[in-house]
C-alpha cells in the first residue's frame, strides 16, 4: 500500500496530500474496539473472557454505554453543591501548595494585596485592565506596570515585576485547577513571567470539573476562542532532579488565589 | 542516527546486549533509579484512589483515542481547517527529513538570532537540535530536564523524565562546568540556578518550538502538558512559535480533554493535573497585549501511518506518551533507558521503534520481554503493549526469519506432535541432564551462569499416572 | 464433575509431584480426575518465539486432545493462559477458531477452578510454616487470578500468609527470554526473589512451575539470607495436599 501511494506521491504530489492518502489507505481495514471493562460482561459469567466484546469492528458500539458529555461520575469528585466546590477546591488547592485568601470584597482584597506588597518589598507589581484587578492596585506601595495600557507590551519590563495579578475565566473544584486565558488574564507572560502568581476571583467563578470548564469556555469563546487558555494547577513545579518536587523551576514560585465574595 | 543505520547488520541489537549486560551489573544505578521511581508510585496510587473509577475512566480515554485515530483521515483536515482558520499556519512533513527542512527554513525566515525550545520528544525523533546546529543556530532546551541532557551531551534516558538517572552531584558539577555556579547538594539551588539562567534567554528568543499533547480537531486548538512554565514561556515571548507534533495526536472534542488531561497526569506523574495545560489557537490575536506574531504547526507522519495501516497494532497511536509504561517495566528498570538506543523508550517504544525505524533491526526489543504485561496494566488508554511485542515477534518471524530458530520450532512441532516421541525425548533429558550441565550446551550453559538447575525425576507424570493404573484414553 | 488434568511439559517432566498434588486435591473434593496422554505441549514457546504457523499446529492438536472433556484443568497459570487467550488468537479467522473458544471456556487454571468453578475454598489442608505467594503475571494479567490462591492459603491450618513487596513484579523467566536474555532474567529475578526472600518465609507458593524454576534457581545459587536459610518454591497444589517437598 505505501509503495503505492509513495509511487503517486513522486509524481509531484504535495506532502499534505500525500500524507491524507496515507492515512485514507491506511484506514480502509478497521481495527478492532479496544478491550473495554465496561464493555466485558460482570457476573453473568465466572470467568472473564478476554475476547467478550474485543471483536467488534465497524461502529462504536461501545458509545450508547460510554457517552461523552455525561457526569463522568468515574473521574474525581468535584462537588455538586457550591459548599461542596468549595471544600473540594480549597482542599486541592492546599495539597498542591497554592494558597488561597476568602476575603468579603474588593476593598478587603485590596488590603490583602497592600500587605503582601509592604511585607515582600516588592518594587513592582503587573496587572491589566479588569474590573476586578484594577481596584486592587489602588494603595499599593509601589511601581506598577499595566501589560496591556497605551504603550506597546515589553517584556523586559514583565520580567522585572515581582508580582502579576491577573483574572481568571473559572476554577475548577475537581483538580484546583484556575482556567486563565489571553482575553480575560491579560495576554499570555502576565500569569506565567513574574515570580508570584496573584489570581483575583469571585466565588461564582468556582464550576465543579474541568469538563464544566471547558464547555464553558468553547461557549464564551463562541466560534473564536482566546489564542491561549491555560488550565494553571498549583504554583511551577519540576521534579526533574532525582524525582524531588522543587517549587518555582520557570513559572511562579507562588500562586495566591483571592476569592472575592 | 543514519550513520548508524548504515552499520553491519544487527548492529543495533549488538549494542542492546553489550549495554544491557552492562547495565545490569551496575546494582547502584539500578538502586538510585528504583528509588528515584518511588515516589511516583506512592503519588499515582494516592491520585488514582480519588478517580471514583479509574477502570471506567481508561475506557473513557481509551474510546476517544479510538475514535479519533480511526477517524483521522476526517478529524486531520477538520483539525487543519480550524487551525489555519484561528490563524495558525500548517506545514505537512512526510518525514524526519522533510520536518527538519520545513523548520530550518521558518527560523531562516524569522531571521533567528536566538531559539527557545521546550520539551518535545518528537523533535528529539527527528534529531532536530542537531539539525539546528549544523546550520549555526543555537538553541536551548528550557525544561530543566531536557537542560541537564542537553549539557551533557546526551539524549533523553526516560521520554517523561530524561535525567532521572542523574545524581544531583553530577547536576551541580555539570553547572559549575557550564554556568560557572558554586557547588550545591539541593535540588532546590540546583533549580534556581537554571531558572535564573534561563529567564533572559526567554526574553532574548525570537523563535520558540514546542511539541504538542493534543490536536483539538472540533475547535483547531493544540493543548501543551508541562509542569514548569517553560513552555508557557516558550510560547508567550518569542516573536515566532513553532509546534511539532505527529499526525497522530488528534482528538475530536475539546470535551476530550477533560478525561484525558488529568488521566496523562495521573498516570505519567501522580498528579491530579499537570500543572500548566494550555490550549493555544494561533498566534496574538487583536486586542491582545502579547503572544506570537506567527504560530507555525509542523505535522508529521514519519511512519505514523504504517501503524495506522496495522489494524492489529492501530492503538498503538492512542499513546499519550505518558510514560507509565516505563515506570513499571521490570525491563526498562534493569536495563535503563539508554539501552534501548531509540528515541521513545520502554514498552511502547519496543512496539512502535520496529514500525518507526524496520523490524528487522528493531525487532531484539519486542524479543527482549517477559511478556508480564505490567505495562499493558497500567496503560491509561488501554494499550495492548505487551500483547504487541508479540505481533511483533510473529511479524517477524513471517518476514524476517532466523533459519536455524525456525528449524528449532520445526523439530519441535515434530516432537509435540507425536506423544511417543515427546515421551522419549523427555526421559533422555531427564536421565543426561546431570551430565548435560557440565557441557558447553548453548541456552542451558546461558541458564546455569547465573542459576541452579534442580536434578530432573527419575519418572515423569505420565509414567507415574500409567503406573498407578489410572490412565486413560 | 470429571476433570481432565492439563499437565503441562514442564509439569510431566520436571515436576510431576505438581501433577500427583494436583490430582489428590481434586478426587480428595470428590472429583474424578482423568489424564489424557495424548497431550504433550501447549505450544507457548513456539508462540512466545513469533513461529505462530508452528505453534498452530501444536494448539489444533491439543484442542483434539482435550475434545469433549467437561473441564480441563491444569496447575500453570501460563500453559492455561495460552489455551484459554492466546489459542482463539491463534486460531482467529481459521476452520478451528468455534473449537479454540469452546475449549477456552472450559479451561481453568488449578486455584481459580477450586474457588470459582467449584466454589472451594477449604480444602481440608494443614501446612505449619509461614509463606509468601508469587504470582506469576500470566495468571495474574491474562487470566485475572489473584485472590483465588490467597483466599485458597488462607484457609490452611497453621498458615502464616505475608505479602511481599514486589508482589505484581515479574520473575523474568518468560520462557525463551530466560536463556535469550539471561542477564535481564537474573536481574528481573533477583528483585522478585529478593522481594521473596525478605519476607523470611519458609516457602514461596506458586501457581507456575516455571516461575519456580527461576525463582528457585536464582535463591539457590545467589540468596545470603542472615539467618542462613533460603526459602524454597512450593506449587500451591502440594500446599494444598498436604504434603510439603
Amino acid at each position: 500500500m505505501k509503495a503505492a501511494v509513495d509511487t503517486i506521491a513522486a509524481g509531484g504530489m504535495s506532502a499534505r496530500d500525500t500524507i491524507l492518502l496515507r492515512v485514507r489507505e491506511a484506514l480502509r481495514l478497521p481495527a478492532p474496539m479496544p478491550h473495554f471493562k465496561s464493555l466485558v460482561p460482570s457476573g453473568g459469567s465466572d470467568i472473564p473472557s478476554p475476547h467478550a466484546g474485543g471483536s467488534s469492528s465497524a461502529g462504536h458500539a461501545g458509545l450508547a454505554i460510554l457517552p461523552l458529555d455525561v457526569a463522568r461520575p468515574w473521574l474525581p469528585d468535584g462537588g455538586d453543591t457550591p459548599e461542596s466546590q468549595l471544600a473540594i477546591l480549597a482542599n486541592n488547592l492546599e495539597k498542591l501548595r497554592a494558597q488561597m485568601h476568602r476575603v468579603a470584597d474588593l476593598s478587603a482584597a485590596a488590603d490583602f494585596v497592600l500587605s503582601l506588597a509592604r511585607t515582600r518589598d516588592w518594587h513592582r507589581v503587573a496587572y491589566h485592565g479588569h474590573a476586578l484587578v484594577e481596584p486592587l492596585l489602588a494603595g499599593v506601595p509601589c511601581a506598577t506596570y499595566r501589560v496591556d495600557g497605551a504603550d506597546a507590551f515589553d517584556k523586559s519590563a514583565l520580567e522585572h515585576c515581582d508580582a502579576g495579578i491577573t483574572a481568571c475565566d473559572a476554577i475548577v473544584a475537581q483538580t484546583g485547577s484556575i482556567l486563565v486565558s489571553s482575553a480575560t488574564s491579560g495576554g499570555r507572560a502576565l500569569s506565567i513571567l513574574p515570580h508570584v502568581h496573584i489570581v483575583v476571583a469571585t466565588l461564582d467563578q468556582i464550576v465543579s470539573t474541568l469538563g464544566d470548564a471547558l464547555h464553558a469556555a468553547k461557549h464564551r469563546g463562541a466560534g473564536r476562542m482566546p489564542s491561549m487558555l491555560s488550565f494553571i494547577t498549583g504554583p511551577s513545579r519540576t521534579g526533574d532532579i532525582e524525582r524531588i518536587l522543587v517549587l518555582g523551576a520557570h513559572g511562579p514560585k507562588e500562586l495566591i488565589l483571592i476569592l472575592v465574595g | 542516527m543514519i550513520a548508524q543505520d548504515a552499520q553491519s547488520p544487527q548492529w543495533a541489537k549488538k549494542k542492546f546486549l553489550h549495554d544491557a549486560k552492562v547495565h545490569v551489573q551496575d546494582t547502584g544505578h539500578r538502586t538510585f533509579v528504583q528509588k528515584a521511581l518511588g515516589g511516583y508510585f506512592l503519588s499515582r496510587d494516592a491520585q488514582k484512589a480519588r478517580y471514583r473509577d479509574w477502570e471506567q475512566a481508561r475506557d473513557a480515554a481509551s474510546l476517544a483515542k479510538w475514535s479519533a485515530v480511526n477517524r483521522l483521515d476526517e478529524l486531520l483536515p477538520l483539525f487543519v481547517a480550524n487551525f489555519e482558520a484561528n490563524g495558525g499556519q500548517v506545514h505537512w512533513a512526510r518525514d524526519a527529513e522533510e520536518a527538519r527542512r520545513i523548520i530550518l527554513d521558518l527560523v531562516r525566515e524569522a531571521k533567528a538570532k536566538a531559539i527557545i525550545k521546550s520539551k518535545c520528544m518528537t523533535s528529539e525523533e527527528i534529531h532536530l537540535n542537531a539539525a539546528l546546529e549544523k546550520d549555526g543556530y543555537g538553541v536551548i532546551e528550557s525544561d530543566l530536564g531536557e537542560f541537564i541532557q542537553q549539557l551533557r551531551g546526551e539524549p533523553p534516558y526516560h521520554f517523561v523524565f530524561p535525567c532521572m538517572h542523574v545524581r544531583r552531584e553530577e547536576i551541580s558539577e555539570l553547572f559549575g562546568k557550564f554556568l560557572g555556579t558554586p557547588p550545591t547538594n539541593s535540588p532546590e539551588e540546583l533549580t534556581m540556578i537554571a531558572r535564573r539562567h534561563m529567564r533572559q534567554l526567554y526574553v532574548d528568543a525570537d523563535v520558540g518550538i514546542t511539541g504538542a499533547n493534543f490536536l483539538v480537531a472540533e475547535t483547531g486548538q493544540i493543548s501543551i502538558t508541562e509542569n514548569e512554565g517553560n513552555a508557557r514561556l516558550t510560547a508567550a515571548l518569542p516573536r515566532v512559535h513553532i509546534s511539532l507534533s505527529g499526525i497522530e495526536k488528534v482528538v475530536e472534542h475539546l470535551d476530550d480533554l477533560a478525561v484525558l488531561l488529568p488521566m496523562l497526569a495521573t498516570a505519567g506523574a501522580g498528579q491530579q493535573m499537570t500543572c500548566y495545560n494550555t490550549l493555544y489557537s494561533g498566534p496574538r490575536r487583536d486586542g491582545e497585549c502579547d503572544g506570537p506574531d506567527e504560530m507555525h504547526l509542523v505535522l508529521l507522519d514519519n511512519s505514523r501511518t504504517a501503524i495506522l495501516a496495522d489494524p492489529e497494532q492501530r492503538d498503538s497511536l492512542h499513546c499519550i506518551r505518558c510514560g507509565a509504561c516505563l515506570n513499571v517495566c521490570p525491563i526498562f528498570k534493569n536495563v535503563g533507558g539508554f539501552t534501548y538506543g531509540t528515541t521513545y523508550q520502554g514498552p511502547i517504544g519496543s512496539v512502535i521503534t520496529p514500525h518507526l525505524r524496520g523490524l528487522s533491526d528493531w525487532n531484539h526489543l519486542s524479543a527482549a520481554s517477559s511478556l508480564c504485561g505490567a505495562c499493558s496494566d497500567v496503560c491509561p488508554v488501554r494499550i495492548d503493549i505487551h500483547h504487541h511485542l508479540l505481533h511483533n515477534r510473529r511479524n517477524a518471524a513471517r518476514t524476517v526469519p532466523n533459519r536455524w530458530e525456525k528449524f528449532g520450532h520445526q523439530i519441535f512441532v515434530i516432537v509435540a506432535s507425536r506423544p511417543w516421541l515427546f515421551a522419549a525425548g523427555g526421559a533422555i533429558f531427564r536421565h543426561t541432564l546431570g551430565m548435560l550441565k557440565r557441557l558447553p550446551v548453548p541456552l542451558l550453559r546461558d541458564w546455569l551462569a547465573t542459576r541452579a538447575l534442580p536434578a530432573a525425576p527419575r519418572k515423569s507424570f505420565r509414567q507415574q499416572w500409567r503406573q498407578a493404573g489410572k490412565d486413560s484414553l | 464433575m470429571k476433570i481432565s488434568l492439563f499437565i503441562p511439559c514442564f509439569v510431566d517432566q520436571m515436576t510431576p509431584q505438581v501433577g500427583v498434588a494436583v490430582a489428590q486435591v481434586l478426587e480428595r473434593l470428590g472429583h474424578a480426575c482423568e489424564f489424557r496422554s495424548g497431550q504433550t505441549c501447549c505450544g507457548q514457546p513456539s508462540f512466545n518465539a513469533g513461529y505462530w504457523d508452528e505453534a498452530r499446529e501444536v494448539a489444533i492438536r491439543a484442542i483434539g486432545v482435550f475434545d469433549g472433556a467437561e473441564a480441563v484443568v491444569g496447575p500453570s497459570g501460563s500453559c492455561v493462559a495460552m489455551m484459554r487467550v492466546f489459542y482463539p488468537e491463534l486460531l482467529k479467522d481459521t476452520p478451528h477458531e468455534t473449537a479454540a473458544l469452546d475449549l477456552a471456556a472450559r479451561t481453568f487454571e488449578f486455584g481459580e477452578f477450586l474457588v470459582k468453578k467449584l466454589g472451594v475454598t477449604d480444602v481440608g489442608a494443614r501446612f505449619p510454616h509461614r509463606v509468601t505467594y508469587h504470582d506469576g503475571c500470566h495468571g495474574l494479567r491474562e487470566l485475572r487470578v489473584k485472590d483465588e490462591p490467597r483466599q485458597l492459603l488462607r484457609a490452611v491450618r497453621d498458615l502464616e500468609l505475608v505479602e511481599c513487596d514486589e508482589a505484581e513484579s515479574c520473575c523474568g523467566f518468560g520462557g525463551l527470554f530466560s536463556v535469550k536474555f539471561p542477564m535481564i532474567s537474573t536481574a528481573m529475578a533477583e528483585v522478585k526473589g529478593g522481594s521473596l526472600a525478605r519476607t523470611q518465609c519458609d516457602y514461596i507458593v506458586s501457581s507456575d512451575p516455571t516461575c519456580q524454576l527461576q525463582l528457585d534457581g536464582w535463591l539457590q545459587r545467589n540468596w545470603r539470607s542472615p539467618t542462613g536459610t533460603i526459602p524454597r518454591t512450593i506449587h500451591l497444589a502440594e500446599v494444598l495436599a498436604g504434603a510439603p517437598l
